[in-house]
């Protein structure tokens, strides 16, 4: 590899950013000023090209500190990296959080998306635009989910400098925003993740006992509620007996594809390959979903732990925890929740005196829904562009830097600690027989008290919108998000389960309960929801890069169209749809057509 | 003496292809069988000297048990596996991405798709006149070639050419999201300012002459390209000692454009600036 690099040098700010992250370059191959001792040495081969998976760190940096990418601030970075400019801009510019033009320091991005939406954010974008115009020094997004549904609409304001800060304000008006945004430091504080938990303080809580109960910065709290007994019982039962537990508990993962945890962390374990490596998916982007979001907040710790059990029942030793970019709350909170377990020995080259070490790394998104397809992830960390890979091979063979890979959702690992403190007997029996243990449902939109609920598996889709609170004149509910399907007001008595939405003809999907009244014009929902895809799809694959765009077009011609007016473009929809299903790489392109399929068929969308 | 080495010897594997039995050797692509089975699937960004990366999706075949249709030109044959390459649903899928092609970029220049969009009965016209496309104006920035990516269907060949697979120049990359992807170098400016060292190794793979020799892209403007006039004569690079095979395209005794066999243990389609474009001495007559 013989890299190419531009005239452009960067700022000495850009410098900056890049050297707190890397620390000083050593010689003038990495971009330092010339000395003779860089006539007699180099650096180069492996040793300089391992360090891609900084790569991504590294773009973070800049944009932090300045707001945007310069030509100078990524050629240093690709210098101090040996890493060829061209991939880095191909990175730089997959994810939506970075900008390789400059911009504002400041970037408000206001979610337009289908909770928000729903709760008016179209009126509050539009009033926000009209007060932060050019000049203000604000420049305004319009964003796809923030993960802030139980307080729509949201908005998430991030100031470049240093340190980067951020303000969020959900609910949001148009005053509160704007101030979020020109005064980051003096917005009213985050209220407390426990609100989303409409029954925080139930003692009968599993994965959200916690969540309100304990102070989510101190360790000592955590313990006292239980914590780190689940990893002593690991420990004494061993990796096996871990994966034996998990196994009969019938654990399968809460990300919406209901693969069987212990199988995946029995075939990461038993791959010859090595070092084994263990992967918390926290990306959460799927519309509507914001589970992951509050557990982090909430109870930090627990997630620590129960990433500790999972890698010593897989063998790894390094784990990575890919949280979303635009969680900067539960990214504080993971920060400071791993130093402190670092701190005391739970974290480690010894961790409670076993001769077991591991250790956690966080690693951001920048903006891409795509980094939550496992194989993307691992790509995005790697430092390429988040594309998903081809499977087979699949991670717990092949996975993150091509070893072993056991990759989980937060809400599934957070699922080990109730197994291995109650026992797989007692775990299984919870829920029905095909779906055990305690799910965590993310309701929002039309209802009295949005929020996360824990219910055991096999409570209707009745029960769980009258504990929210259901409003009248429910029109549709959307299930499993934007890659999910949508119900009508008389399907209510759907098992919330596994077996029960597929036998229903639809999906659980990440635990999303999106409820919508008559007000909502569902051809705008549909609109939104394909806009979404459109503006998601990483590119690689036909059917999804140009299907989403047809899809967007077809259902942009028929927004005020009914009947026979719509048939032929349903007939069209049906047709790309079909394609996509059928022929995309990944699971994006796969389920970018359900739940427009699913409101012209249950619903009766264009009728 | 030169000893080849033969390798481990491979185990043959038994499944079927449309209900008629075949054996393919392990390792072997479902597309390595349909093609030695003489079944004709099409493919658009699958190469033969590259690893596939199964982007374009119109090679996509029915595989028994499989919840979606596989890419022909990436899964491996497997013992048992009953595959179907002419199924209602493959057809329908292979149909609806040449829509989508032909609905987004230029394929005038794209070998054999014209066939299969008669084959396939595709209608890109249906997603009507305002339907987005790539809309992209040529860009002639250096003498050597031409990179029009209106005609690009985003194969990744290119890519995989520059990068890792052959080059290591990594000059180019995809950039961008979605539908709005492209390929570009570095800060999406012009060729001379990145690491571009004009081997051509990008164009040998285009599928779709989005990349051409300039001298290809000029005789098209003016009319005066023949291709059924051209004739090919493979000789040996005389530039240095490494021996490359060259195949010259000759038209009305020129050299227009130059290309190595991608069969070649040599060059495997690759070349350097000199041996692909440094042909000017031949043809200078004074």
């Amino acid at each position: 590899m013989d890299l190419h690099f531009g005239d452009s040098k960067p700022t000495d700010e850009e410098r900056a950013a890049v050297d707190t992250l890397l620390g000083p370059p050593e010689s003038s191959w990495e971009g330092a000023d010339r000395s003779d001792a860089d006539l007699r040495w180099a650096r180069g081969g492996r040793a300089a090209r391992d360090r891609r998976d900084l790569l991504l760190p590294g773009l973070h940096a800049v944009n932090d500190r300045i707001g945007w990418i310069s030509e100078g601030a990524l050629d240093y970075l690709c210098r101090r990296l040996t890493v060829p400019p061209a991939e880095a801009y191909g990175v730089a510019t997959f994810y939506a959080m970075f900008s390789v033009k400059p911009r504002p320091a400041t970037v408000l991005h206001v979610c337009t998306d289908l909770a928000c939406a729903a709760a008016g954010a179209s009126e509050l974008c539009a009033g926000v635009e009209a007060r932060l115009g050019l000049g203000s020094g604000v420049s305004v997004e319009r964003s796809p989910c923030l993960g802030l549904c139980e307080r729509a609409p949201a908005a998430l304001a991030i100031t470049a400098g240093d340190p980067v800060r951020t303000a969020v304000s959900a609910p949001a008006t148009v005053e509160r925003a704007v101030l979020a945004a020109s005064a980051p430091d003096s917005a009213p504080e985050e209220p407390s993740a426990a609100l989303a938990v409409p029954q925080a303080g139930d003692p009968s809580l599993m994965l959200l006992g916690r969540v309100g109960v304990v102070d989510p910065a101190s360790l000592d709290d955590y313990r006292a509620h239980g914590g780190y007994t689940a990893l002593r019982q690991a420990f004494a039962i061993g990796p096996a007996g871990v994966i034996r537990e998990v196994t009969d508990a019938g654990l399968v993962g809460r990300g919406g594809a209901a693969f069987p945890t212990g199988r995946k962390w029995q075939a990461t374990a038993a791959a010859p390959d090595h070092p084994h490596y263990l992967v918390c998916n926290a990306d959460e982007s799927e519309p509507g979903t914001f589970k992951d979001r509050v557990v982090m907040e909430g109870d930090p710790y627990s997630l620590v732990e129960a990433m500790t059990i999972a890698a010593y029942a897989v063998g790894a030793h390094q784990g990575y925890l890919y949280l979303r970019g635009e969680y900067p709350r539960a990214l504080h909170r993971m920060e400071h929740a791993i130093g402190q377990a670092r701190a005391r020995g739970l974290l480690g080259d010894d961790i409670l005196g076993q001769g077991y070490a591991f250790d956690i790394e966080i690693r951001r998104g920048a903006g891409a829904y795509i980094c939550g397809e496992e194989t993307a992830l691992f790509n995005s960390i790697e430092g390429y562009r988040g594309e998903p890979r081809s499977k087979p091979p699949f991670p717990v063979e092949k996975g993150l830097f091509g070893k072993p890979t056991a990759e989980n959702n937060v809400e599934t690992l957070v699922n080990v600690l109730p197994i291995l403190t109650i026992g797989a007997p007692a775990y299984a029996a919870i829920g029905t027989a095909k779906s055990t243990g305690p799910k965590l449902f993310c309701v929002s939109g039309s209802v009295d008290r949005p929020g996360i609920y824990e219910l055991p598996f096999g409570a209707t889709l009745g029960e769980l919108l009258d504990l929210a609170g259901v409003r009248d004149r429910l029109r549709a509910v959307l299930l499993g998000g934007a890659a999910g399907g949508f119900v009508r007001p008389d399907e209510l008595d759907i098992p919330l389960t596994f077996e029960g939405t597929r036998e229903a003809g639809t999906t659980l999907g990440s635990g999303v309960v999106l409820a919508f009244d008559d007000t909502v014009p569902l051809p705008r929902l549909l609109l939104r929801i394909a806009e979404f895809f459109r503006d998601e799809s990483c590119g690689q694959c036909v059917p999804c890069r140009v299907g989403t765009v047809r899809q967007e077009e077809a259902l942009h011609r028929i927004v005020e169209r009914t009947g026979a007016d719509a048939a032929a473009d349903i007939t069209l929809l049906r047709e790309v749809g079909r394609a996509m299903k059928d022929a995309s790489i990944c699971g994006l392109g796969q389920t970018a057509w359900n739940a427009v399929e699913s409101a012209i068929d249950r619903l009766g969308a264009y009728e | 003496m030169t000893v080849t080495s033969l390798g481990i010897p491979r185990r043959l594997l038994e499944f079927t292809i449309d209900g008629e039995p075949v054996r393919a050797p392990e390792g072997a692509t479902i597309l390595d069988a349909c093609r030695s089975a003489g079944k004709d699937v099409p493919t658009l960004c699958q190469g033969d000297t590259l690893t596939p990366k199964n982007a374009c999706r119109v090679c996509v075949v029915e595989v028994e048990g499989a919840r979606t249709l596989v890419p022909a030109c990436s899964r491996k044959a497997e013992a048992g596996m009953e595959v179907r390459t002419d199924t209602e649903r493959a057809r329908h899928s292979r149909k609806i991405v040449l829509e989508l092609l032909a609905s987004s970029v230029d394929l005038s220049t794209t070998p054999e798709v014209a066939g299969w969009l008669k084959e396939y009965e595709a209608k890109p016209d249906r997603f009507g006149p305002d339907a987005a496309r790539v809309d992209e104006e040529p860009r002639v920035d250096n003498d050597l070639y031409v990179r029009d990516y209106d005609k690009c269907i985003l194969c990744y060949k290119c890519v995989d050419a520059c990068g890792d697979q052959w080059q290591n120049t990594f000059a180019i990359s995809v950039v961008g999201r979605g539908f709005d992807a492209r390929i570009a170098v570095e800060h999406d400016g012009p060729l001379t300012d990145s690491a571009c060292v004009y081997c051509g190794n990008c164009i040998e793979v285009c599928p779709t002459g989005a990349l051409s020799f300039k001298s290809e892209f000029d005789m098209r403007a003016a009319g005066t390209w023949n291709e059924p006039a051209q004739t090919e004569t493979t000789t040996v690079c005389a530039y240095c000692g490494v021996g490359c095979n060259l195949t010259l395209h000759v038209q009305d005794n020129e050299i227009v454009k130059v290309t190595s066999p991608h069969d070649n243990p040599v060059t495997h389609g690759n070349l350097c600036i000199k041996g692909r474009f440094g042909y000017q001495h031949v043809q200078n007559r004074d």
